[in-house]
């Protein structure tokens, strides 16, 4: 039950699984502290919008996305700041208008020759070395700044307030994060697809909530659940013949409720 | 300050209180006004507070005291008027140097830090983005525990302790940047009665040692009239600014604040207000 692992498509999609697991889960727990869960799902769908717009253009659909991304993140995060208006309903407007827009790019370029259904649902048969390439460096880039700003980022999900008030540029790192959040996004695409990262950015972050109290424990768990769901996922889903972002979410999902079943018991 | 001083300028008295000239003034509200959902919970707000001295602020729940603290701190714009810290727009200035204590602080119970990380916190902004905590800061961090009477707590999960321990932790990471200022929310709630003497004598030292200056929200009028030099009374409004000190009754008093009201404690200054306000809803 090993040659799966000689299938060279099923090598991409493995050492790309694996590499996205280290960053999602990072980034999930941040995702999880800051409480920035609906922006995940906010950004992440509005990268279609830019995938639509880089068919439309006819240019690099990743180039578009990421810069599509990247705005949305940050307008979510400006216009959500606003005394009058509360976040959620800000991340609700700007991620309808963002799945919008990608319709009507869609609906502009009649060439089909992006494989938008791949990029929404991920198709690990199309990763090529290219994509390995990326994902290792803007997935890394990802990792580096959050190494660096760590401690900043702690407080500022511990208590942004209070951050404020010592000087920490909570509005800057919250800006800076929601970028490369759209990175690692952009970055996940192809492999779990634009619908599904969202649970991505979510559920290993909140499994390792539920079972730990210290943040190092936390991180490490998170890592572990996400690596286990996705070479997991991409296993059962090429034995059983199911979709492999579908399936890496669905293992991910049950590991959370079984890291809350034990979450619970320890109480 | 005495009640005729009070009653011939009138109030609210946004007067410069009894302290040498050459003091530094470190905060400076000059008619502030502050709105919520069209209802104005800061009316005309006039408030210094000068190095070396600790300011106490009583008044009413809802009165607008957690406002005006963060107003103070840049948290909340003004709708009107405007608020200097160390002479600057709050917020603007990098090495702010503040030591806050929120009321209701956002951390969520299951955050993953121990109370030492959170004492660490008060020192990220002079750590800088690039160094690491050491063996030094965490000895400073231990310290201010130690302060708080939390040092053998150092190793639990923050989540684990009771509000009241919590808020110590908070007001040790509020010492440990050895701040210019320190912002205290109801700070009672968590010191005890039996800690409560020690932790504001620690004020009162850092006051006299450091020059230290403190500004105090407080349910406890003992506790202000002890410690504060001197105090606001501020309900939407501020109802007296000056010294603390004895209090006589007379009438200016009840003109002031109202008819029929009884004087409850020694001072009767804000117990007054409170009533004032009792009246009014
Ligand atoms: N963010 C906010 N949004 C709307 N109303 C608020 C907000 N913060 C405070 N208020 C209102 O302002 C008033 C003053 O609140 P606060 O400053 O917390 O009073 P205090 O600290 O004296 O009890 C209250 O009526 C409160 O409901
Ligand atoms: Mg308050």
């Amino acid at each position: 039950m090993i040659e799966w692992i000689h299938l060279e498509f099923m090598k991409n999609a493995l050492a790309a699984g694996m590499m996205l697991s280290v960053v999602l889960a990072v980034v999930s727990c941040f995702v999880v502290l800051r409480r920035f869960s609906f922006i995940g799902v906010g950004v992440a769908h509005s990268a279609f919008g830019g995938v639509a717009l880089g068919a439309l253009l006819g240019i690099s659909p990743t180039l578009s996305a990421i810069v599509f991304a990247v705005a949305v993140a940050n307008a979510i995060g400006v216009v959500g700041n606003q005394k009058r208006l509360s976040a959620d309903t800000a991340i609700g407007i700007f991620f309808s208008l963002a799945m919008a827009l990608g319709v009507i790019f869609i609906g502009m370029s009649n060439s089909y020759n992006v494989d938008l259904f791949g990029y929404l649902f991920g198709n690990i048969l199309a990763i090529t070395h290219q994509d390995l390439r990326v994902i290792a460096l803007l997935g890394g880039l990802v990792l580096v700044s959050i190494w660096i700003f760590f401690k900043e980022f702690m407080f500022v999900a511990f208590d942004s307030e209070v951050a404020h008030v010592s000087g920490i540029p909570v509005r800057f790192l919250d800006h800076f994060f929601l970028s490369i959040l759209s990175l690692t996004v952009v970055i996940s695409m192809k492999v779990v697809g634009i619908i599904l990262v969202s649970a991505l950015l979510v559920i290993p972050g909140a499994a390792a909530a539920q079972i730990t109290d210290r943040y190092v424990p936390m991180f490490a768990v998170a890592v572990a659940v996400a690596l286990v769901s996705t070479v997991g996922g991409l296993w059962i889903s090429y034995y059983a013949n199911l979709a492999s972002g579908a399936t890496i979410v669905t293992l991910a999902s049950l590991l959370f409720f079984i890291s809350f079943g034990i979450g619970k018991l320890k109480k | 300050m005495t009640v005729a001083a009070l009653q011939s300028s009138g109030p609210p008295d946004p007067s410069t209180p009894d302290i040498s000239p050459d003091a530094q003034l470190l905060v400076d509200m000059s008619d502030v006004w502050v709105k919520f959902d069209g209802k104005w919970v800061l009316k005309s707000i006039y408030l210094k507070c000068f190095q070396g001295e600790i300011l106490g602020i009583v008044g009413p729940n809802g009165g607008g005291k957690s406002t005006l603290l963060k107003v103070v701190l840049g948290l909340i714009q003004p709708d009107k008027g405007a608020a200097r810290l160390f002479g600057q727009k709050p917020g603007k200035q990098s090495r702010l140097n503040v030591g806050y204590l929120p009321q209701v602080s956002h951390a969520e119970r299951s955050f993953p830090v121990t109370v030492l990380d959170v004492v660490l916190m008060g020192l990220y902004q002079q750590l800088g983005i690039f160094s690491r905590v050491r063996t030094a800061h965490r000895q400073k961090a231990l310290e201010q525990l130690d302060r708080v009477g939390m040092k053998e707590h150092a190793a639990k999960p923050f989540g684990k302790l009771s509000g009241g321990q919590q808020q110590r932790v908070q007001i040790a990471r509020a010492l440990v940047s050895s701040p210019r200022l320190l912002v205290l929310d109801e700070p009672s709630t968590g010191v005890d009665s039996v800690g409560q003497e020690d932790f504001y004598e620690l004020l009162a030292s850092l006051r006299d040692n450091q020059r230290i200056s403190v500004i105090m929200v407080s349910h406890d009028i003992g506790v202000v009239t002890t410690y504060a030099d001197r105090v606001a009374c501020l309900n939407r409004e501020i109802h007296y600014h000056g010294d603390t000190g004895p209090w006589a009754e007379t009438d200016a008093y009840q003109k002031v604040f109202g008819k029929n009201l009884k004087v409850m404690v020694h001072d009767a200054r804000c117990i007054s207000c409170m009533m004032r306000h009792a009246h009014h809803d």
